[in-house]
């Protein structure tokens, strides 16, 4: 059946964490799944997580990811609705050789794929978790990798330029550590990093002015403050200013002129993977940085639903959205506005927390799981 | 550990292992299967290899391998001398001619550069190709090697390597496969087939 989200109607686990077998139909709306610490509830979410690419809401190692005891490794199935119809979608882990390989299988329709890049094309999902509490407040790195998730959440290609960047800059270091390094080598390293670097540094800034406008929409008048958003960074300051072909000439000039300083420090001084995002508290016209912890969480939660309305209007469907103790921390009226905002998307959401008084407000269409141990009942 | 082989065997299977798409339990069936077909296989194989050892070298124009320096396709008079086709490996070359693609000359770098694995220029047939490509009469050197991000810096190395010489550089097309659907193609490939278009 076709939907006008994407929903995972049914996921199966094997030997994933603590559930050694588990086979849960999630409803189709907001599904609150409560129980004690240690009970499992962020386990089941990171198995949603892993139906999009890469290492799940954790980023943990896949070989960590198997139940303690299993020896077969790990697997997740899962049953996903969308606007193109039902899809079946499989990925699995297996110990091979030293049984750290950080290579899974995924398997769509029965199929097996190449590459687990392909789950973009069937699935959407964005998570929120505790772990990003200090987004604003910590390294840039975080905010960086938040940012670029963002960016492929709509741009596939996306992941794939910021790694090639990286390859690039890490041959163009190890290049400068020579006594005499080859300058023609390293130009054509710099040309091709310019390249990279334009293509991300455009992509980043079509994405924070798309998340701009939907949080300008979304978030007007709801219980969550808006954002103002603004990148910083060598190739996305000269982009506001000039056109592509020039930022990308200025930056592989830059390149060129600063291999001594960069041979100097060890390492590439200036580009995207130096960008940052920058966040200020609209309705108090202070840095996200300074806002109290309480307001923090309130601009993160917002950015994630703007982030999610964004994902909504590109691909047609809204995404699954992982709410990782998101309720505990948010005060009634926010807790209820969080709720209205979720419905409002039409996005499935997956909640967790201990109290199952946080959940009360949600009404009666929601579905209400506990977790107890590895195993899920329907309350 | 127990043994259930004589060391000759186990060592048959240990170098069987070794070889590309081998692992080893198909080497163990492999040595199984030539041990079991002696006169049919074995032998034939024994000779053959030894034969290989005593006759092939790598050809000192285009590093290409053959039982002939110069090798069958530089001494063929029928191919045009004036272009020359850079490949990363034979494998590459194997393949160019398997197509029939290329009538000209070639020239076999031996890998590519990277400084994480530690390949210079100068582990490269880099410093040959620019002296054959000074030869007279030469008048076109085609990069043909791999849209890999270690393809494309040695193509940007060899090119400017080259720029002081009087011969045309170019490099392969990176677009749509024969045969292939718009659909199917990744947003990359596409786009560089879109900038690539010519006149029909």
């Amino acid at each position: 059946m076709a939907s006008s989200s994407f929903v995972v109607t049914r996921l199966t686990l094997t030997d994933f964490r603590n559930y050694a077998a588990l086979r849960l139909d999630p409803g189709p709306g907001l599904v609150a799944l409560t129980g004690a610490n240690g009970a499992g509830k962020t386990n089941l979410i990171e198995a949603v997580s892993l139906l999009a690419a890469g290492r799940g809401l954790r980023g943990a190692l896949f070989e960590d990811l198997a139940r303690q005891g299993a020896t077969r490794g790990w697997a997740i199935a899962a049953e996903v609705a969308s606007p193109e119809g039902e899809t079946r979608l499989g990925t699995q882990w297996m110990p091979e050789g030293d049984g750290s390989s950080q290579t899974r299988q995924v398997v769509v329709d029965g199929m097996p794929q190449k590459s687990p890049g392909i789950l973009s094309h069937h699935m959407k999902v964005i998570w929120l978790t505790p772990a990003m509490d200090r987004l604003f407040a910590g390294p840039a790195s975080d905010r960086r990798r938040f940012l670029d998730r963002l960016v492929t959440a709509n741009d596939a290609e996306h992941g794939a330029r910021v790694l090639v960047f990286e390859k690039l800059m890490r041959e163009r270091n190890l290049l400068l550590e020579d006594m005499r390094p080859d300058g023609v080598w390293l130009s054509g390293l710099e040309a091709q990093m310019a390249e990279a670097a334009a293509a991300i540094a455009a992509a980043r800034l079509h994405a924070v002015q798309a998340l701009q406008n939907h949080i300008k929409f979304l978030l007007k008048g709801s219980a969550f403050p808006a954002s103002i958003l603004s990148l910083q960074g060598d190739l996305e300051d000269r982009l506001k200013a000039m056109p592509a072909v020039q930022a990308e000439d200025e930056y592989r000039r830059l390149l060129l002129e600063s291999r001594g300083l960069d041979k100097a420090a060890g390492r590439t001084l200036s580009g995207p993977h130096r960008s940052d995002l920058l966040v200020t508290h609209e309705p108090k016209s202070m840095a996200a940085a300074l806002c109290s912890t309480g307001e923090q969480k309130a601009l993160l939660i917002g950015l994630i639903l703007a982030q999610a309305s964004s994902v909504k209007e590109e691909s047609g469907a809204a995404p699954v959205l992982l709410l990782d103790e998101v309720a505990a921390h948010l005060d009634r009226k926010r807790r209820a506005g969080l709720f209205e905002t979720l419905k409002s998307l039409g996005a499935q959401s997956f909640m967790t927390g201990t109290d199952e008084a946080l959940f009360n407000g949600l009404g009666k269409d929601a579905d209400f799981l506990h977790v107890e141990a590895g195993i899920v009942t329907r309350q | 550990m127990r043994r259930t082989t004589g060391p000759e065997i186990e060592r048959l299977i240990q170098v069987l292992a070794k070889l590309p798409g081998l692992g080893p339990r198909s080497a163990r069936r492999a040595a199984l299967h030539l041990i079991k077909n002696r006169e049919k296989l074995l032998v034939p194989l024994t000779t053959a290899m030894e034969d290989a050892r005593d006759k092939v070298t790598i050809c000192s124009d285009c590093g290409n391998v053959d039982t002939s320096d110069p090798c069958t396709l530089c001494r063929d008079p029928r191919r045009d001398r004036s272009i020359i086709c850079v490949v990363e490996e034979v494998g590459d070359l194997w393949a160019l001619e398997r197509a029939g693609a290329w009538n000209g000359l070639y020239h076999v770098l031996g890998g590519t550069l990277s400084a994480v694995e530690g390949i210079r220029p100068e582990d490269l047939s880099i410093a040959r190709l620019v002296e054959r490509a000074g030869h007279e009469g030469v008048k076109e050197v085609v990069l043909a090697v791999n849209a890999t991000v270690e393809g494309q810096t040695t193509a940007h190395y060899i090119i400017d390597r080259l720029k002081d010489l009087n011969v045309a550089t170019s490099k392969l097309a990176h677009g749509v496969p024969v045969g292939g659907e718009l659909d199917y193609l990744d947003e990359g490939t596409l786009t560089q087939a879109m900038r690539a278009r010519r006149p029909f």
